[in-house]
């Protein structure tokens, strides 16, 4: 049947330069399952690479080169004498694998723990594997579960629910505080990064226009282009502060640019419709007194960074349940590769001493003379109920170990006493019985 | 068999807004839908029992304290549905569910055999008179939900402390926007039943306006909306404002209704208790 195995390394295990060297980009992506694919302990194979993580996942036939195939695989793909690259790696096998998949998978082992890429870049390596025919059946099965456990863990548990960075932060608490956002306008003040960001974000988040505006006018223009945006002149900044919704500030100014009785003129114009100030800037540059007015709203780079904590620590307590999950999911998986290795014993089985009976019944009729239907018929079904009765014990017990801990062990024995040789072709009629072994779960 | 139907909808009302109240703490879907299941059984169970009330007493059931907050209820729960699903605003239930339930505890308690119907009250005024107001004061009922939810959400952004009611309340621009709707419905309501009361009033008892309790007191509500409405419209009141004026606006409402009904005797006391 073969076993799953994982060897990889992340950014926990190996610093940057070592994964900048490892990684697979997408143009080799191709070429290196192909190479994978060569060496003979392993049947079918995906590569997940990102920046911060590589990962070679494949089936292996049930003996121990799978882990040193692959390994001299990476090393040799890349260049790099295997000893030096060693102490980076980490494997796992069988459940262990499916179990670090899985929390992969669902962003448990990221560095920023519930971040979402991860499940796109798993279900692009996924699409490799498919495009350059590497995956198989197993593995097949094995990616969709990936697929379907890390959906549950996002939509069961709040993992992934809250901002942790300041500029998404930031777009949370705007919707917190205007819902829609289609309808609201930003101004941008200076050009720090992080204010680029969340103003980016917001941008995506469907605001209606922004304004940009800077100390040097050339600069506003440049960044309001990049946004799609109107330039405003610093001097203007007065004028056009009552448009905005929302006021994203980071300038290198010394003192506060917008005073607390600015904010009260501007929100008397607005008609109190509800301003919220993001402050980026050290020093700062909005009066924080200014959030003691009515439907005016001032957050300052500490506020959001408190804010970010505060998720951080609930990510944290809900990856928790997400480990329940997953080692739930790993015994679910593990329960239906174990009756995947069942089917095909079974099916190896009858199929072996069918044809041994076949043989028999023949040599049997021709030596009672065989031109007499009643003959052949008789003789056939002694054989078959023969058979039958001698081949019930060995499939009962494996039938109905299906759930048992000692089932592998079990299917090895049977398979030795009875000589089965070592991989069954997968049949129609295998595959008819597998699916009636599934409904009867 | 009104009766038992009329007393039912407090299960029902109950078991919604215990699913409700469910859905806001576990957050999981399925006790919205569920709650909103319950509401919606419990509207049509008290809609039935209310036209066979109807039917077998020849009147609108509105003439007697029981009557009356079962109508309130039903009211609040029916308003509370439409809002619910224009603005598909799950957790306003964990807020309204409850007064609809509360409001449905007292009928099942009190008798609710049909007595006659006082002379001065047979009229056609009195289904246009009591429905307008009592769905008025329902629409008013969840602004004051929307108004304590806007109030805790505030808080949690204004503090800067997000905890669990940060996550599980809607924008503070969603509930100033249910509390405008609400004003914008509810009031017309209000002053239409005023004004039929008052014509009524004419007919029935030969003056326009007595300044009977609860008359005063409505139009001491009825001065309160209107500020918030005038400040609304004109300066642009929102917010925080809005919301405060929502809550003790509908303190108004229950004290008009409930306050002069129980304490202050007057020419509207069809609706005490002792009757």
């Amino acid at each position: 049947m073969g076993h799953i195995i994982i060897i990889g390394l992340n950014h926990r295990t190996a610093p940057v330069e070592i994964r900048e060297r490892l990684a697979f980009p997408a143009e080799t992506i191709g070429h290196a399952l192909r190479g994978l694919m060569e060496k003979e302990s392993l049947k079918e194979g995906v590569i997940l690479s990102t920046c911060n993580r590589v990962e070679i996942c494949a089936l292996a036939h049930q003996n121990f080169r799978g882990v040193s195939e692959m390994k001299d695989f990476m090393s040799a793909f890349h260049g790099i004498p295997l000893p030096e690259l060693d102490g980076y790696l980490y494997h796992y096998e069988g459940d262990e694998a499916v179990h670090h998949l899985f929390r992969v998978a669902s962003s448990l082992d990221s560095m920023v723990l519930g971040e979402p890429q991860i499940l796109g870049q798993v279900k692009d390596a996924y699409g490799y594997a498919g495009e350059f025919r590497s995956i198989g059946t197993i593995l097949d099965k094995f990616f969709a579960k990936v697929f379907s456990v890390a959906k549950r863990v996002r939509t069961e548990t709040k993992v992934a629910s809250s901002a942790v960075s300041v500029s998404y932060a930031a777009v949370e608490l705007a919707r917190k505080i205007f819902g829609d956002l289609t309808d609201k306008t930003a101004m941008l003040i200076g050009a720090g990064e992080m204010c680029e960001l969340a103003a980016r974000h917001l941008v995506s988040a469907g605001v209606k226009g922004i304004m940009v505006t800077n100390r040097t006018f050339e600069r506003a223009v440049k960044l309001a282009e990049e946004f799609r945006g109107t330039p405003i002149r610093f001097d203007e900044l007065p004028v056009h502060l009552k448009r905005a919704d929302i006021v994203l500030s980071s300038t290198g100014a010394s003192h506060f640019i917008i005073q607390k009785q600015d904010v009260e003129e501007v929100i008397r114009i607005r008609r109190n419709r509800p301003m919220f100030f993001i402050d980026m800037a050290v020093p700062r540059d909005i009066d924080p007194d200014a959030n003691q007015i009515d439907n005016v709203y001032v957050y300052d780079i500490d506020d959001l960074n408190n804010v970010i904590e505060t998720n951080l620590e609930e990510r944290q307590r809900e990856a928790l349940k997400a480990e329940e999950i997953v080692t739930e999911e790993v015994r679910s998986f593990r329960r239906w590769l174990d009756g995947q290795q069942v089917t095909p014993t079974i099916i190896t089985l009858r199929r072996k001493y069918e044809e041994v009976k076949n043989i028999e019944v023949t040599k049997a009729v021709s030596v009672l003379g065989g031109e007499d239907p009643k003959t052949r018929k008789v003789v056939e079904s002694l054989a078959s109920s023969l058979l039958n009765k001698i081949l019930h014990a060995p499939i009962a017990a494996l039938k109905k170990d299906a759930d048992g801990r000692n089932q592998m062990e079990l299917v090895a024995t049977v398979r030795e006493i009875f000589d089965l040789p070592e991989s069954p072709e997968q049949t129609e009629n295998g595959e008819a019985d597998e699916t009636g072994q599934a409904s009867r779960k | 068999m009104h009766i038992s139907l009329l007393k039912a909808t407090t299960f029902f009302y109950l078991a919604g807004a215990l699913l409700y109240l469910y859905f806001i703490i576990t957050l999981n879907e399925r006790g919205a839908r569920l709650g909103r299941m319950f509401l919606l059984i419990g509207v049509i169970v008290h809609t039935a029992g209310f036209a066979l009330r109807y039917a077998s007493a020849g009147y609108t059931p509105v003439t007697n304290l029981f009557e009356s907050l079962s109508f309130f209820a039903l009211s609040i729960a029916g308003t509370f549905l439409v809002v619910e699903i224009r603005y598909n605003l799950r957790t306003l239930g964990s807020f309204v569910a409850p007064l609809a339930f509360i409001f449905s505890i007292f009928p099942a308690f009190l008798p609710g055999e049909i007595a006659g119907l006082a002379p001065a009250l047979n009229s056609y005024w009195l289904p246009v008179h009591v429905i307008l107001l009592f769905v008025g004061d329902a629409v008013f009922a969840v602004a004051f939900g929307a108004g304590v939810m806007y109030l805790l959400q505030e808080k949690q952004v204004k503090r800067k402390k997000m905890g669990a009611i940060f996550k599980r309340l809607p924008s503070l621009d969603v509930l100033d926007e249910v509390n405008y709707r609400c004003l914008t419905i509810g009031f017309p309501l209000l002053t239409m039943g005023i004004i039929t009361g008052s014509i009524w009033a004419e007919y029935a008892w030969g003056s326009y306006w007595s300044w009977d309790p609860k008359e005063t007191w409505s139009l001491i509500t009825w001065l309160l909306y209107a500020a918030l409405l005038h400040g609304r419209l004109t300066v642009g009141w929102r917010g925080r404002r809005a919301a405060i004026l929502a809550i003790v606006g509908f303190g108004a409402v229950l004290f008009t209704f409930l306050g002069v009904n129980l304490l202050l005797p007057g020419l509207h006391s069809y609706s005490s208790l002792s009757r």
